[in-house]
């Protein structure tokens, strides 16, 4: 499926592009590959899917936003799909997954909802909730942060 | 670190794309009407405070082969630290977060294979002891969007 050269140039972009006017140049001679290929496979792998964006990430507290919920939804088996899709559609919700409930835990919806405060969380949650007609969540708030980094493919090959 | 309105469009436009090209702050630069110099001065300063983690490829776990999960843990308050230090030293665990609730730690696995995923798993009950553990895998995928609009001013920059 992905090639050993585009491996070698997935080690380097999962890093930080570096700061200089031809940083894909840089990559190139470090991969020992020509710039071209260095674009050209960057391009591919967003064409595929493989890469979900080519950007930057910021610390969502550095930029106001503090409060961050993971709501955990009881949805009916029968809907799925249609209350996911709606969840989703919420610009403040940054992640949406269904997930298989567990004896004891019977959520099967998780959303992450991102604001500035917790005030805002709340009211966020609260028209999400109306909207999909499901009062059965629960609200977890984080409180503190322990990691957070990117993942780190292909290190062991 | 102060925003001025040129960092806040540079941030908002660099989280959707870099743009895949040989001199791709020189493009940056040309959309925000300023010289890459000044793009990639702008980005070194806003990295420095913190404010960008990273810029590069963010993948697509899954398509990338790879099995990934969502673990929720009891732990007792006055082992948190300490159980923290032993999650946090995975590499495969890329996020982890304190929740408020029973279930209070909340972090991911990621690994090549589910065995692996499943094994770390394995480990991280055997060493902290700990075997109040849920591993909730994700079964379908409806959104994942990371990205800040940072245009509103006033709530920016409050430590």
């Amino acid at each position: 499926m992905l090639t050993a050269s585009e491996k070698r140039i997935i080690r380097e972009i999962q890093n930080d592009l570096p700061l200089c006017e031809r940083p894909f140049l840089e990559i190139a001679e470090r991969v020992g590959v020509t710039e071209e290929e260095v674009l050209q496979t960057v391009d591919s792998l967003l064409e595929r899917g493989l890469m979900r964006r080519f950007g930057a990430a910021v610390r969502h507290q550095r930029v106001g936003y503090k409060a961050n919920a993971l709501v955990v939804w009881r949805a009916p088996e029968g809907r799925v799909e249609e209350v996911g899709l709606r969840v989703a559609s919420f610009r403040e919700v940054t992640h949406c997954y269904q997930r298989e409930p567990l004896p004891g835990w019977p959520y099967n919806l998780y959303a992450m909802v991102h604001k500035h405060t917790q005030a805002e969380c709340l009211e966020v949650i609260r028209q999400i909730s109306k909207a999909i007609e499901i009062d059965d969540y629960l609200m977890l708030f984080s409180t503190r942060e322990l990691k957070r980094a990117s993942m780190l493919y292909f290190i062991e090959d | 670190m102060q925003l001025d309105n040129t960092d806040r469009q540079l941030l908002n436009l660099i989280q959707k794309q870099i743009p895949v090209s040989s001199r791709p702050y020189a493009v940056i630069g040309a959309e925000l009407g300023i010289d890459e110099a000044e793009v990639i001065a702008r980005i070194k300063s806003l990295k420095e405070s913190g404010i960008i983690r990273r810029i590069g490829g963010f993948f697509d776990s899954r398509k990338m082969g790879y099995a990934g999960t969502l673990c929720a843990m009891k732990v007792p308050e006055a082992r948190i630290e300490e159980v923290a230090g032993i999650i946090n030293g995975y590499y495969q665990v890329t996020h982890n977060y304190i929740r408020d609730h029973g279930y209070n730690l909340w972090f991911t696995v990621l690994a090549p294979s589910p065995e692996q995923r499943n094994q770390i798993i394995e480990e991280i009950k055997g060493r902290t002891g700990i075997g109040d553990l849920m591993s909730l895998p994700a079964k379908r995928l409806f959104k994942i969007s990371v990205k800040f609009d940072v245009s509103e001013v006033d709530h920016a920059d409050r430590k």
